[in-house]
């Protein structure tokens, strides 16, 4: 085939340039930033690893909340939000078109939500007082004579924000999934009952599974993705940055705390670099356990 | 094969066996509809349903009267709704417009054309898949500032453009078409540009339709550009504007109104996922990451 030489690159410019400056730069910034006191003001000054040294032995608020509710959040959300998402989607592959159809929309639009509506929503129905959903309906059936300020709670803002991130985390993801299930290989089922598979979970773990790996690991990037954009949750249910107690308050949060609020942006960006990492880290697993091996 | 009653993925017709799994899903169902039920009916309800106790989860009188407070709310604000709404429509349009333009062009180039540096090209954007904006945030508002985009609607639109998840859907959509298609193209003399617009574009609708509603709900709910990179207030979005009277709703009358302006962000998100919803599963079957 005849392609001109600069035809590709014409193609791709718009695209790439856009991706340069918006994606790559900003996380070579991030890095370059990362080892100064950049501060908005003062003309920024090398101090190599000292951001990263102060973060894991100094900012006590890191260690002691950040850090963990970080790793709870996204080991809850991420991991399980998946694994609901892929038995959902397994599940309602096994209907007739038209109630799959009604319930994937279903159970996808909650992940259309996010933002203001999912905000609102959550703040209404956990509001601290007696006229909050969940508090009305907890007094009048007897389980609790007084309102709980779930919101403003460090004991209940967590969990709270699990469940709402579980509930809008059915995305991108889940439809890949769903599809990846409904475009499976007839005569590979049929084979497998010929090879004595006998029931719906065999038939999951030794077809279904291994013939959609590759919508399982773009499944499994769309879940980590969607878990740590989903980071300010704490701040937008509890309305302020830091969260009570910093019960909530996650490592976007503390990004947003130290960059927007302190304007200490070198330490900032050290903490978006380890963000960074930890997405990354999520990602290898998943690759690890959904590439196919047998082509190396 | 005499015990093999055929496949259960995606059967023609119902079965008693089905039964089990819509009992199995009714709960988790219910628990995704609930909210969003319960958002739609708050949006319609009078003050003294807003107030009453016990609160009442449906609505009983059903009125526009949080609609129009919203109307009168953005009024006394100082900023017209209606200048609110056109910053978000015009945004997301040349978002949506820009950005499919520019990612199925990409998407041309680095299935079908031959070039050094195409699979680190590949790589690259399978890589910024998990790439997450929020992380990066202080580093975009340097640049930003640096380029004097501040308090333009470049602003807005510009961080939007290049998405990579929508890039690598298109793109694998376009693996799955036959080389033969262009090959015969060019032997008739098409130039590459004649190519993409005749033969790739009309053949990857269900892509540039899953394209699109990714674009638009990023652009329509996005908040990091009027928060940080414009400050006049006139240049903001609805978005934001929606995520003021959030912050209000201690009262409980400024619940109706939140509730009216989430159900208008909301709802153009689905309707626009219902009408495409077909395409999008169809994309979905080539999103592996191999």
């Amino acid at each position: 085939m005849k392609t001109s030489k600069s035809a590709p690159f014409l193609f791709l410019l718009p695209y790439f340039a856009m991706f340069l400056v918006f994606i790559i730069v900003p996380i070579i910034v991030a890095v370059g930033l990362s080892f100064t006191n950049f501060d908005t003001i003062n003309t920024p000054g090398l101090i190599w690893f000292n951001n990263y040294i102060n973060l894991f032995t100094r900012d006590s608020i890191f260690m002691r909340f950040v850090l963990p509710n970080t790793v709870t959040y996204a080991l809850i959300v991420g991991p399980g939000g998946y694994v609901l998402a892929f038995l959902l989607a397994w599940a309602i592959a096994q209907l007739t078109k038209i109630p799959r159809t009604i319930v994937a929309l279903i159970l996808y639009s909650p992940s259309l939500t996010a933002g203001t509506a999912l905000q609102v929503l959550w703040r209404i129905i956990f509001s601290g007082d007696r006229t909050g959903y969940v508090n009305a309906y907890l007094i009048e059936w007897g389980i609790i004579t007084e309102p709980i300020t779930f919101l403003a709670s460090s004991t209940y803002l967590l969990p709270i924000m699990i469940i709402v991130g579980l509930w809008s985390s059915m995305g991108v993801g889940f439809l890949a999934m769903l599809a990846g299930i409904m475009n499976g290989n007839d005569e590979l089922y049929e084979a497998g009952a010929i090879d004595g598979i006998k029931n719906r979970a065999q038939e999951l773990i030794y077809i279904t599974v291994p013939t959609m790996k590759p919508q399982m690991l773009f499944g499994a990037v769309m879940a980590v993705v969607n878990t740590f954009n989903n980071g300010a949750i704490g701040v937008q249910l509890s309305g302020s940055n830091p969260t009570p107690g910093y019960a909530g308050q996650l490592i976007v949060n503390h990004i947003d705390d130290y960059g927007f609020i302190r304007y200490e942006m070198g330490y900032a960006a050290a903490v978006s670099v380890v963000l960074l990492l930890i997405i990354w880290l999520f990602s290898k697993v998943a690759n690890v356990l959904f590439t196919e091996k047998d082509e190396f | 094969m005499a015990g093999y009653k055929g496949n259960r993925i995606g059967p023609k017709k119902f079965e008693r066996g089905q039964i089990k799994i819509y009992i199995i899903i009714a709960p988790l169902v219910i628990f995704m509809l609930f909210p969003i039920i319960f958002i739609i009916n708050h949006a319609f309800k009078p003050m003294d349903e807003l107030f009453a106790f016990p609160p009442r989860f449906f609505v009983n009188n059903p009125t526009l009267d949080n609609f129009k407070s919203l109307l009168k709310s953005a009024r006394s604000a100082g900023v017209p709704l209606s200048k609110y709404v056109f910053n978000s429509i015009f945004v997301t349009f040349v978002v949506v417009f820009v950005g499919i333009i520019i990612s199925t062009m990409a998407g041309y180039a680095l299935s079908k054309l031959k070039f050094r540096l195409k699979n680190t090209m590949n790589s690259l954007n399978q890589a910024a898949l998990m790439f997450v904006p929020t992380a990066v945030m202080i580093p975009r508002y340097l640049i930003i500032s640096g380029v004097k985009i501040t308090n333009t609607y470049w602003a807005h639109i510009l961080p939007l453009l290049a998405i990579p998840t929508s890039l690598f859907l298109i793109k694998q959509f376009i693996d799955g078409l036959p080389d033969s298609l262009i090959e015969a193209a060019v032997v008739d003399g098409a130039t590459q540009w004649t190519v993409y617009r005749r033969i790739i574009l009309p053949l990857i609708k269900p892509a540039i339709a899953t394209g699109i509603i990714l674009s638009f709900q990023q652009a329509w709910a996005y908040l990091d550009s009027s928060n940080l990179y414009v400050n006049t207030d006139s240049m903001k979005t609805l978005a934001f504007y929606m995520t003021t009277l959030a912050n209000l709703n201690n009262l409980v009358a400024g619940q109706g109104v939140a509730a009216a302006g989430s159900l208008i962000m909301f709802i153009p998100n689905l309707v626009l996922f219902i009408i495409v919803q077909k395409d999008v599963m169809n994309t979905m079957a080539h999103s592996g990451i191999k």
